[in-house]
């Protein structure tokens, strides 16, 4: 990695490309090439075998379920809340603003016993449901509630800067061109935050692909049931299966790095759109 | 990743903008249908479990709550928590401040490719995260044999919490300094340089003053993270009661214990600092935005 730039007049660019270097190598590049070189000394059949038990496929079922319906469901009311905070005056905005970063400040755990003790048979929200034959916690359900907290913030935070940025010419525009408040949406607002928004559902889709420590309480961790992918791995652990637990590490490493590239993709595109500086 | 989505970013109010034309605003009951909406959503998932660690914690009364923070295993476990911020964090803010540096101010070949590894953490599952050093240190481990030969411990003691909370904490100040030092140009500090100024000062000088409320930002949120982490720190922490147990793995051990009061106690002073958190960025956005508007006066 040469400088390209042969007229450089700051200092620092050797001791600051060595310093970066040298600690991205040692915290992160080496410690998850030893994963894959364990892996590989696995053999195929080892591999597959530990990868696809039914206990194992199960977990991704749920994992993968659960992430995707949690990721949609915070598209649709991140959306809102971004719009009601970007475009609404109502009382208590600024503390609802503050704490739509709960999830990234709140450690996981505290989260996860919190959720249970909420949607469990004698929680405020648990007390409610049972009436109706819906049980959460130590459910799939449950497994959904946390993978929904986790990810609320990432939708909010991508679409609301687009939508503060985003000018009433063009709406006013669409407006006396005939067009009604709703094809003024369709067509002129969401076309703009549509990129934004699709990198907010891969975020908080990543996130939850990803998250241990709000799910495990609530989950239950019925075998086959409600298990997520990452306790399989604690599992294995447990049980002193370093080479198992390093397959599935492997597998769910594979699927984060599909999911960062198309979120780079996608803020590249949101960059494009919108014209703003990634 | 998860970082990008919590850049810095002025809170100045657009609400008036858009509500004071016609063209910009719905019929009031489609605005208050959004709003009724999203707040209850805000409210169930947000603001319910909030509220339920602090009433949990307090469920059994003050005496209970008190008893359970000064019990010596959650003392250790407070302990063990600030060492491990107190060395990953300074780490990860001298990372960060370098990374920035070199990516905001040349240019070279690789580097998305650079920008995109020092994201790439963020996008590693916790559990994984553990893993990746008990394979390198553990008894199974590239250097678990030297290690034990040496009669030194990194997996299931301290130094394994730290490095897996090192690596969690990665991108976080890098992260918050990169956007705004990009932002800011080389111009200032070539002037600096030009005029005689020596590398440091001219950082200290004319990049740091620029940056210092992204910094401050991209601090707290890792030092948040730093403390808070579970599962990485689960898997590396051998949870040894009184040794390597952080504090929220004590909020785990106590409560599969089903001493609920207990570990909703501990649990409260996590939510507290999440809180503290939340309250320093909101007064952070507020001085950056308040900055950013005298420079464009």
């Amino acid at each position: 990695m040469a400088a390209t730039n042969s007229t450089r007049v700051l200092p620092g660019f050797g001791l600051s490309l060595g310093y970066t270097l040298s600690w991205l190598s040692l915290i992160v590049l080496i410690p998850l090439v030893a994963v894959f070189l364990k892996a590989g000394s696995l053999g195929a059949d080892h591999f597959i075998a530990a990868v696809s038990s039914p206990r194992v496929l199960a977990s991704y079922r749920l994992t993968f379920g659960a992430s995707l319906i949690a990721a949609l469901i915070n598209t649709v009311f991140g959306l809102m809340l971004a719009w009601a905070l970007v475009r609404y005056s109502f009382p208590g905005k600024r503390l609802v603003d503050a704490l739509v970063d709960l999830p990234f400040a709140l450690p996981t755990a505290v989260a996860g016993i919190a959720l249970t003790a909420l949607y469990a048979k004698n929680g405020w929200v648990g007390k409610l449901l049972e009436p109706l034959g819906i049980q959460v916690a130590f459910t799939p359900l449950g497994v959904l509630v946390a993978l929904i907290f986790i990810g609320l913030p990432f939708v909010v935070r991508t679409v609301q800067p687009i939508l503060e940025d985003l000018d009433t010419e063009y709406e006013e525009a669409a407006v006396s061109l005939g067009a009604n408040r709703w094809q003024a949406f369709r067509h002129v607002v969401f076309p703009t935050v549509l990129p934004a928004l699709m990198t907010g559902f891969a975020m908080a889709f990543a996130r939850a692909v990803g998250e241990y420590g709000s799910v495990i309480f609530i989950a239950g961790n019925i075998p086959l049931v409600s298990e997520i992918t990452p306790l399989m791995i604690i599992t294995k652990l447990e049980q002193y299966d370093y080479a198992g637990a390093t397959a599935i590490a492997v597998v769910m490493l594979l699927i984060s790095f599909v999911l960062l590239l198309i979120i780079n993709g996608l803020q590249a595109w949101t960059a494009k759109r919108t014209g703003r500086e990634r | 990743m998860s970082g990008a989505a919590a850049v810095l970013h002025g809170s100045a109010d657009h609400a008036a903008r858009f509500e004071s034309k016609a063209a910009t605003r719905e019929p009031a009951l489609v605005k208050w249908g959004i709003l009724a909406l999203s707040l209850t959503f805000f409210s169930i998932f947000l603001l319910l479990p909030l509220i339920t660690v602090f009433v949990e914690a307090l469920r059994k009364g003050w005496d209970v709550y008190f008893a359970a923070l000064i019990e010596p295993d959650a003392w250790a476990a407070i302990k063990l928590t600030l060492t491990a911020a107190a060395i990953s964090v300074p780490l990860n803010l001298v990372f960060g401040v370098a990374a920035a540096w070199l990516i905001t101010k040349f240019e070279f070949r690789g580097k998305h490719l650079l920008i995109t590894l020092i994201d790439l953490p963020f996008s590693v599952s916790p559990v994984v995260s553990g893993l990746i050093y008990v394979l390198v240190f553990g008894a199974q481990g590239w250097f678990g044999p030297w290690l034990s030969e040496h009669d030194m411990k990194v997996v299931f003691a301290v130094p394994g919490i730290v490095l897996a909370t090192v690596f969690v904490t990665f991108p976080f100040v890098a992260r918050e300094l990169i956007p705004l030092m990009e932002a800011q140009g080389r111009d200032e500090e070539e002037a600096a340089v030009v005029l005689g100024a020596r590398g440091w000062q001219t950082f200290w000088y004319v990049t740091l003053p620029n940056v210092k409320w992204g910094l401050l930002y991209g601090v707290i949120l890792c030092n948040a993270r730093a403390m808070g982490e579970f599962g990485a720190v689960s898997v590396v922490s051998g949870h040894i009661r009184g040794q390597t147990n952080t504090m929220p793995l004590h909020v785990e051990i106590l409560y599969n214990e089903y001493q609920f009061a207990a570990a909703f106690a501990v649990a409260s002073l996590l939510a507290l600092l999440a809180l503290v958190t939340l309250v320093i960025k909101t007064w952070v956005e507020h001085q950056a935005g308040k900055s950013s508007q005298q420079s464009e006066e």
